[in-house]
């Protein structure tokens, strides 16, 4: 591994050089971490479908998982968002086993691209905006015109609000590829200091790696619930209009 | 609509990438467009598949695992409060039979005693009576002895007084006077005797 601390983001390719089209789709390091994460979840939930009155432990963590993220999309986007419970329970999964396999050393965090984030923000963002309409009609727009605004101010509201929409994809994608970015980078480099400060040094970039892995562990968590309770939100905006 | 939305995004992303492709990385690999329609396709191929699969197969299952046991649950609470108000009925039935039992031993143990202790008195009062009876039978058979003791020692006395006087003198002597002398003495041993 060279010592550069972004070397570990790099994508390369996997086997053979698949082109159609002259648009390369090769199977590459990210695409494996990918289906190791589709995979990973398939098979833990999976195996949690068995049909036993007293769960064992793996059925408890997907019943677990699927009550909690029931419970998080009724709060936030109330009983209408029912119907989108699959996709919010897929993409929470999706992007926490994604952080979650990141952390393990050598491996590729998949999360860490800012094009896998902005295009699963991209899809949130478009998704969203067409239930909107759907729902409302051209009512939708009245999103942007905020309820007791005075009517100087409110060129000035609009102008905002539209921007603020607009930027949902950007900030959705970007603060969960910050932040695993910076993470991971972060760890690379105190793991550069244990090795260049040697056995006598070392002890104390060691113990900040360790406790940074902790945090890590936490922000994979805790971005994966962002993500999906963001999602829920703007969810919650396009079904349940309250301007 | 889906179709729809995945088209759209799809396109959205081709023009994000090609837009982005004139500006070479420096320092982020992030920023190397070489894989990115690799990495686009990848994901919509895995993420896709991920979804149809947790939505078609394995979340219906999950909800309907927690659905049936909470009506189980909720079915087995209902037959335990049913369980519970019967026991308690068949708990109040047991404290009134045993209360009932423990009135009926105390009344049974009560006349039985009662039965008893006149069966003991009256066998005592029966027993008392054959004894007295006995004791009177005994006392005058007692007292008739004593009659016909004292007349047969008379007579041995007035017997042998006789042979005794024939034996000395070879002459018979009147009984009758005999037998005046002889009580006479004996009446007066008796007097002597019994202390009068």
């Amino acid at each position: 591994m060279a010592a550069n601390p972004m070397y570990q983001f790099n994508v390369y390719r996997i086997g053979p050089e698949i082109k159609i089209n002259n648009i390369d789709i090769s199977f590459t390091n990210a695409s494996l971490f990918m289906v190791i994460s589709s995979l990973a979840i398939l098979i833990i939930f999976n195996l949690g479908t068995k049909r036993s009155i007293i769960p064992n432990k793996i059925q408890l963590l997907a019943e677990l998982s699927y009550s909690f993220i029931s419970k998080m999309i009724s709060d936030t986007a109330g009983s209408k968002a029912k119907p989108y419970f699959s996709f919010i329970f897929s993409l929470f999964m999706f992007v926490l086993f994604c952080n979650m396999f990141g952390m393990i050393p050598y491996s590729f965090t998949v999360t860490s691209h800012i094009i896998v984030t902005f295009v699963l923000a991209a899809f949130i963002f478009i998704g969203v905006t067409i239930i909107g309409f759907i729902k409302h009609g051209l009512g939708y727009l009245k999103l942007f015109v905020p309820s007791g605004v005075p009517m100087v101010l409110l060129p000035l509201i609009v102008v905002i609000e539209i921007i603020s929409y607009l930027s949902r994809p950007i900030s959705l994608s970007v603060r969960l590829f910050a932040n695993m970015m910076a993470g991971h980078t972060m760890m690379k480099v105190f793991g550069g200091f244990v090795v260049s400060l040697g056995i006598v040094g070392g002890w104390l970039p060691l113990g900040f790696s360790v406790a940074l892995t902790g945090l890590e562990i936490l922000v994979a968590f805790l971005q994966a619930y962002v993500f999906a309770i963001l999602t829920c939100i703007y969810l919650n905006d396009a079904l349940n209009l309250h301007h | 609509m889906l179709k729809k939305i995945i088209f759209q995004f799809l396109a959205l992303s081709l023009i994000f990438t090609y837009s982005a492709q004139s500006a070479e990385s420096g320092g982020m690999p992030q920023l190397n467009p070489e894989f990115w329609i690799s990495q686009i396709f990848w994901l919509v191929l895995t993420f896709g598949l991920l979804f149809i699969i947790l939505s078609k197969f394995i979340l219906p299952k999950i909800s309907n695992n927690l659905e049936t046991r909470k009506s189980q649950i909720l079915e087995n609470i209902e037959t335990a409060d049913k369980q519970r108000e019967e026991t308690e009925k068949k708990v109040k039935e047991f404290d009134k039979i045993i209360n009932d039992t423990k009135v009926e031993a105390k009344n049974f143990f009560n006349s039985e005693r009662q039965k008893v202790l006149d069966d003991i008195n009256n066998k005592r009062l029966s027993l008392e009576k054959d004894i007295e009876k006995e004791i009177i039978k005994a006392e005058e058979e007692i007292d008739q002895l004593k009659k016909t003791s004292q007349e047969k020692v008379t007579k041995i006395a007035i017997e042998t007084s006789s042979d005794l006087i024939k034996q000395l003198i070879g002459e018979d002597i009147n009984k009758s006077s005999l037998s005046a002398i002889v009580e006479d003495l004996s009446k007066k041993e008796m007097e002597k005797h019994n202390g009068i």
